[in-house]
């Protein structure tokens, strides 16, 4: 670990830093619990705990959080679930 | 019905399917070959763009089912969905295709057993989940209606068309199954 310097220029995107963008994905009728569990297991290495407790989350809820990040990551995350045939979107944590 | 897919003790996955079971598999892969290729429109777009991937069109599809597999990344910013799909639908399609293709040249290299590799059963795991919703969204499948659709009367246009859809979520779930992590 270092030192910080004394003196930090401010960053200039202050808001964008400290509001990170997230990655929902929300509830059909159509995908598996089982498939959706083994998606957030296979892509975001989430454990089977996690895994599950999320998708029941999407499947009770309507939605869940599943990644946070920044705007490039999310829009990383929504591109593979999409890849994976699951109904997901980005947006700015409010 | 078949056994849905299995493990051997060599670590293959293999499925054993009937004549009939067959040649609905193969009219799905190639329906869907052609469901998901790229639109019209965007095979006449700038040639530099379709190199570098990046398309004009920009709009949800229209078709319900289309829209489902391509939805927008944006749910409340018209503008960002739009950039967003033009950067990514086309990969997206793409991949989707490849699956669709892989599973159609597993068919038709084989017989009633088909031994897969650990990437084409990957493909048949995509393409499975891409054909449910392609069928699930056409029979307007909801947590509720299943029952329903399970009793339709022989006569009903949509009967055997879920029958397809059941079958194809039984053989999901067991091609899900082998691919698990352990924890």
């Amino acid at each position: 670990m270092s030192i910080a310097p004394t003196e930090v220029a401010q960053p200039l995107l202050s808001e964008e830093v400290d509001r990170p963008w997230i990655t929902i994905v929300w509830n059909d009728p159509i995908n598996l619990m089982s498939y959706v569990t083994y998606v957030f297991m296979t892509y975001f290495k989430y454990d089977r705990a996690k895994a599950e407790l999320l998708m029941m989350d999407v499947h009770e809820r309507g939605k869940a959080v599943v990644s946070n990040g920044t705007r490039e990551e999310m829009e990383r995350d929504v591109t593979a679930l999409h890849a994976y045939g699951l109904w997901a979107t980005l947006q700015k944590d409010d | 019905m078949s056994t849905g897919f299995q493990r051997t003790i060599t670590g293959r996955i293999v499925l054993r399917i009937d004549d009939m079971e067959k040649t609905v598999l193969v009219s799905l892969a190639e329906q869907m070959i052609a469901f998901v290729a790229p639109t019209q429109s965007a095979e006449s777009a700038d040639p530099l763009a379709v190199i570098v991937g990046i398309d004009e069109i920009a709009q949800t599809p229209s078709d319900p089912a289309l829209a489902r597999m391509f939805p927008a990344a944006y749910r409340d910013d018209d503008e960002a969905a739009g950039d967003f799909r033009r950067f990514t639908e086309r990969d997206l399609r793409a991949g989707k295709l490849a699956n669709a293709s892989s599973v159609a040249s597993c068919l038709e290299g084989s017989g009633s057993k088909l031994v897969l590799t650990a990437d084409e059963s990957l493909c048949w795991l995509g393409f499975l989940n891409d054909a449910r919703i392609a069928i699930g969204i056409r029979l307007e499948v909801t947590e509720e209606n299943h029952d329903e659709l399970a009793e339709l009367p022989e006569g009903d246009p949509r009967a055997g068309l879920f029958d397809v859809y059941d079958w194809l979520t039984f053989l999901q779930d067991s091609l899900v199954k082998l691919h698990l992590p352990a924890a």
